[in-house]
Order: C-alpha cells, then structure tokens, then sequence
C-alpha cells in the first residue's frame, strides 16, 4: 500500500501504479493538464514510465479564466 | 508609415488591447467578449484539476486555442516568487512550451498590491530560465527600470488597484516609466472605463491590459467593444499629437474678418 498526495488530496493505492494509469482512473488521459511530482514537472513523455511512490506529492493543473 | 503594432519579444501584435478571462459568467461570454476586444493576447490563470468533478466539462483552452490566441499564463494569487515561478513553469508544460507569461507576485490579499522585492526575484529566475516575462508592478519608475534591466520583454504597471475600477491615478509615474524604459509599458489594473483605457493611451503608453472592466460591466461584450475602440482612439490620438492646453484661447476657431455689423 503506498500513499500519495494528489492536489493537497491523500489517496491510497495497493501497489505503484504509473502516472498513466492514475491520470486513466481520473480520467484525465487526453486532457490539456500539467503535472508536478515532488516540486519538478514531469514531463507528459514521461507518464508511461514513471511509477508512483509512497509519499509522492503531486499537482495536476489546467487553464482557467484569470486575469 | 509603418503599421503601427505592438511589438513584444519580438512578434507584434495589432491590438494594443490585452484581456483577462476571469470573473464572466460562462465560457460562451468569455469568447464572446473577447472576439468582440479584438485582443490577441489573452491572459489565463492556473489552478489544481478539480479532482472528482465532471470530466467532461469543457476547457478554457478548447474556446480559447492557443493556435488562435496568444495565451499569457498568469501568476495570480501567488504571493512569493518561488509559488510564482512553480506557476509558470507548469504553465509553459501545459502550453507545450510558451515562453511568454505575465508575472505578478502579490503583497496583500486586500489591496493585491504588488510585491516588488519578490516580484524582482521571480523575474530574475523565469528570464534565466529562459521566459519572456511581462511584468505586472507598482507605478515606481526605479523598479519598473530595474525589471526592465533584469530582461523583462514589457512593464506593465497598474494604474490602481486590481479590480478596483479606479482608473488613471498616477499619470505622471507612468509618463515617469515611459522615460525611463525602451520595452513596451502596459497599463496593467485599474481601468474601470473606456475614457481611462484612452486616457492611458493618449499617455503614451503602449497597450492596456484589463479584465474586470469588461467581465463586471452590466454588459461585458458592449464594454468589450468599447474598449476596443477607446484603446484605438487613444493610440490615434497619441501619434497625432494633442494641441497643447491653455487657460484662455487666443486664437478663436472661426475667421475674425468679415464680421457683420
């Protein structure tokens, strides 16, 4: 079981998922998002390989109206 | 003569008139307003996904295509330079690269003044990191020379505060800034009307940037058109060169010969 922050948000998952398959159960895949893992971006080429790890702190961002 | 552009980083633009896409009722207004702005640059926030909620609800960046728009990513709500630059560069992984962004490190959540000692930081660290930053500051000539310096591609001070509709209060710093810097100056907070938009343009100055203006008017895409041609009015009338001002006129407009008596 690992823990991972996601948006402020502690989610649990029984074993290290990639960063494809959480954004697929978010159903984020396709999306125009942004991520940060740990304070870095990971870049969108990366989220097949990369696994999620206990304790990770994650950001997923999108555009919205500002000024 | 030349066409007379907006020239930043390089690209020039024809509208001098820049717009936020905060605070309008829905999507529909939002590109409404926009379309009728004429306004090439537009600017956007970034926040967390909402994490739960309808995935299928459309997308600022599906009504508003970077392939149409020049996007500028914020920095709203960020109060230190470190959140700022975090911001940004998510921003510019989400727009596939873009380097241009608006800056704005803020001081306080009631008057959203800026705050420059962080503000001047987070520019140092985005102009090293390769972006092309224009600058959201207070009206001090010495910091606006100061970001220039640093390599900002334009200063854009307010006029007064965010959202406050105050307009013009300190046309003698922006004239103060316009002196001082070579990169373009662009009223950024304040405007509340389409006379404070062409009174920042008759200034000089080279573009205006507002959002609440037109997202809080009763009727945001009339004001969106009114903007429009009160940023083209002023421009006009700053290249045309305004007669000077004097207390009593010695010269009256109609011929003094051939008077009846």
């Amino acid at each position: 079981m690992i823990s991972v922050s996601i948006n402020g948000e502690v989610r649990q998952f029984d074993n290290p998922i990639s960063v494809a398959t959480l954004l697929e159960q978010m159903q984020l895949t396709g999306k125009r998002i942004a991520l940060e893992r740990n304070g870095e971006i990971l870049p969108r080429g990366q989220f097949n390989q990369q696994l999620l790890a206990d304790g990770d702190r994650l950001e997923i961002v999108v555009a919205v109206g500002g000024g | 003569m030349n066409k007379d552009t907006l020239l930043i980083a390089g690209k020039s633009y024809n509208s001098r008139l820049l717009i936020g896409t905060g605070k309008y009722k829905d999507f529909t207004e939002t590109q409404a307003a926009v379309e009728a702005s004429g306004a090439e640059i537009i600017t956007i926030a970034i926040r967390r996904s909402n994490i739960g909620q309808n995935p299928n609800e459309p997308n600022l960046l599906d009504i508003l295509p970077p392939s149409k728009y020049t996007l500028l990513p914020n920095t709203a709500g960020c109060y230190s330079a470190d959140d700022a630059v975090r911001t940004l560069r998510l921003a510019r992984e989400l727009l596939d690269g873009h380097s241009l962004v608006k800056l704005e490190v803020l001081g306080d959540p009631q008057s959203l003044y800026p705050n420059v000692v962080e503000t001047l930081a987070a520019a140092k660290t985005l102009v090293a990191d390769g972006f092309q930053v224009m600058v959201y500051t207070s009206d001090d000539p010495i910091i606006a020379k100061q970001l220039e310096d640093i390599g900002c591609v334009a200063i854009m001070p307010l006029a007064s505060l965010i959202g406050s509709g105050m307009g013009i209060l300190n046309p003698w710093n922006l004239q103060l800034i316009m002196d001082r810097v070579q990169v373009p100056v662009i009223v950024d907070a304040g405007v509340g009307t389409a006379s404070d938009a062409a009174i920042a343009m008759e200034l000089g100055c080279h573009g205006v940037l507002m959002n609440t203006a037109i997202a809080a008017a009763q009727q945001p895409v009339l004001m969106a058109s009114a903007m429009k041609l009160a940023v083209e009015a002023g421009r006009m009338a700053f290249l045309a060169g305004r007669m000077p001002k004097k207390l009593y006129s010695a010269s009256p407009s109609s011929p003094t010969s051939g008077l009846i008596n």
